[in-house]
C-alpha cells in the first residue's frame, strides 16, 4: 500500500507538536540545532517535493496555533518516499527523542492526504486536514500511516487555493507565514 | 496447532539436516544466492541444492527472484538465474498457543497514547544493563579484541544478525521488526537504549550504540568510540 504510487497524486503531511519550552531556551537547543541538517536532509532524500518553509529556511516562524505550537507541511511523491525519510533516516533519531522537546498531545498531531502533483498546500488546508481527522477519524481525505489510505476514485485530491493548483511549487519564502489565527482550544 | 499452521509447516520442512543448512547459508549471505553457489558453500550436487532450495521456497522459508547473472544481453545470454533470498513472511511456533505480538501491540499503542517514550527507553536501558551483566558473568576473555567478540555473540542470541563491517558492527535483523514497523520512533527508541544498556552491562568500552536506519536493517548500528564512522 505504501509502495504504490498514484500517477498524477502526490501526498501531503502535516504535523503540529507542542513545545515543552521555547524555541530560544537551552532545552530546545538540541532540536533547534538538529533543524538545518534535517531540513537538507529531507529535501535530498528521493521522493521530496516540497516543504513549508520561511525566510529563515524552516517553519518554525509559522505558529497558526499560538506561541507553543510549531509545525510541519510537507509533500512527496508516495508513503514510501516520506516513510523511508521520517523512519528510516537520519530523521529518525530525531522523533526517537520527541518527548525531550515535545508534549504528548492527546489529539492525533500528524495527517497525511493526497494532492494533485502540482498542488501545494496552504497551511489553512493543511489544518482543516487535521480538523478533519481530528473529528472524523481516518478517512481518503485525512488518514494516518497507521491507516494509511489510497486516493478515492474521482474525489478532488487537493483544494484549489489562490489558483497555485498547478505549477510548479512557490520558491521558498513566498509562503505566507502569518495570518493563521490560533484555534481556540 | 490446528491444522495446516503455517509455523509448524515451515518448522517442518527445516527438518532435513542438509535444507537446515541451505536454509543458514542463504540467511548468512544477507543477498541474492543463486543455487550454484549455495551448492559450492555446502559441497552439495547442484541438482540437490536446488531440490532443497525449492523446497523452501515452497514453504515460504525463502523468496524467489530471476534475474541474469553476468553482463551479457539479447540471445545467447542464456536463461535468467533463479535466486534465493530469506522469505519476508515470519513464522511463530508456540505450543501451547501464545499471542504475545498482540500483547506488545496493546503495551505499544497504550504507551504512544500516554506519551511515555521516555519511561519505555528507562526501563530499557536498564533491563539492557542487567542482560549485559548477566552475560559478561558467564564469558571470559577480555582486552578489546575479546568484547567485541563477546557482544557479537550475545547481540546474536537476541537475532540481531551482527555483521562487520569495517569499523562498524552493523546488524542484519531487527528482532522487533513489526512492531517496529508500527511504532517507529517508540520502538526504535526502545531498541536503541536496550543495546546502550546492554554495551554498559558488557562493559564494552570501545563500542557505542547509535541510529543509523537503513530500510530492512536493525535501526541502530554499534560504532567504535574513538572514530566518527
Amino acid at each position: 500500500m505504501l509502495d504504490t504510487r498514484h500517477p498524477g497524486h502526490h501526498l501531503a503531511q502535516f504535523n503540529v507538536g507542542l513545545l515543552r519550552a521555547p524555541l530560544e531556551s537551552p532545552e530546545l537547543a538540541d532540536f533547534v540545532a538538529l533543524l538545518d541538517p534535517i531540513n537538507a536532509l529531507a529535501e535530498e532524500s528521493p521522493g521530496f517535493v516540497w516543504r513549508l518553509q520561511t525566510e529563515e529556511g524552516d517553519a518554525t516562524s509559522v505558529r497558526p496555533y499560538g506561541d507553543m505550537v510549531i509545525v510541519n507541511l510537507s509533500v512527496w511523491e508516495s508513503g514510501r518516499a516520506l516513510w523511508d525519510f521520517a523512519y528510516a533516516s537520519r530523521h529518525l533519531d530525531v522523533v526517537r527523542r520527541r518527548r525531550e522537546w515535545f508534549e504528548r498531545m492527546a489529539e492525533p498531531y500528524l495527517v497525511l492526504w493526497w494532492v494533485g502533483a502540482g498542488h501545494v498546500p496552504t497551511v489553512a488546508e493543511a489544518m482543516h486536514r487535521l480538523d478533519l481527522l481530528r473529528h472524523e477519524g481516518p478517512s481518503p481525505s485525512a488518514f494516518t500511516f497507521r491507516r494509511f489510505l489510497p486516493p478515492s476514485c474521482g474525489a478532488f485530491t487537493g483544494r484549489a487555493s489562490g489558483g497555485s493548483a498547478r505549477g510548479s511549487p512557490r520558491p521558498a519564502g513566498t509562503y505566507p507565514a502569518t495570518g493563521h489565527r490560533a484555534r481556540p482550544r | 496447532m490446528s491444522e495446516g499452521d503455517p509455523g509448524i509447516e515451515a518448522v517442518s520442512v527445516l527438518h532435513d539436516p542438509v535444507r537446515r543448512a541451505l536454509y543458514r547459508h542463504v540467511v548468512a549471505e544477507g543477498r541474492d544466492v543463486s543455487r550454484n553457489e549455495a551448492a559450492a558453500a555446502l559441497g552439495i550436487q547442484r541438482s540437490l541444492a536446488a531440490f532443497h532450495l525449492d523446497k523452501l521456497a515452497e514453504a515460504g522459508l525463502l523468496d524467489v527472484a530471476y534475474r541474469r547473472l553476468g553482463e551479457r544481453r539479447g540471445p545467447g545470454a542464456g536463461r535468467p538465474a533463479k535466486l534465493y533470498r530469506r522469505g519476508s513472511n515470519e513464522y511463530h511456533v508456540s505450543l501451547p498457543p501464545r499471542a504475545y505480538e498482540t500483547a506488545a501491540r496493546l503495551l505499544a499503542e497504550a504507551v504512544e497514547i500516554a506519551g511515555a517514550d521516555q519511561e519505555l527507553q528507562e526501563v530499557a536501558r536498564e533491563r539492557g544493563r542487567e542482560l549485559g551483566r548477566a552475560a559478561e558473568g558467564t564469558s571470559e576473555g577480555h582486552g578489546q579484541h575479546g568484547e567485541r567478540e563477546r557482544l557479537g555473540e550475545v547481540l546474536a542470541q537476541r537475532g540481531y544478525e551482527p555483521r562487520r563491517e569495517g569499523d562498524l558492527l552493523r546488524l542484519r535483523n531487527c528482532p522487533f521488526h513489526v512492531l517496529a514497523g508500527t511504532f517507529p520512533p517508540l520502538v526504535c527508541g526502545m531498541n536503541l537504549a536496550l543495546l546502550e544498556g546492554l554495551l554498559e552491562g558488557l562493559e564494552t568500552k570501545s563500542l557505542a550504540a547509535r541510529m543509523d536506519p537503513r530500510p530492512g536493517w536493525c535501526c541502530v548500528v554499534l560504532s567504535s568510540k574513538n572514530s566518527d564512522n
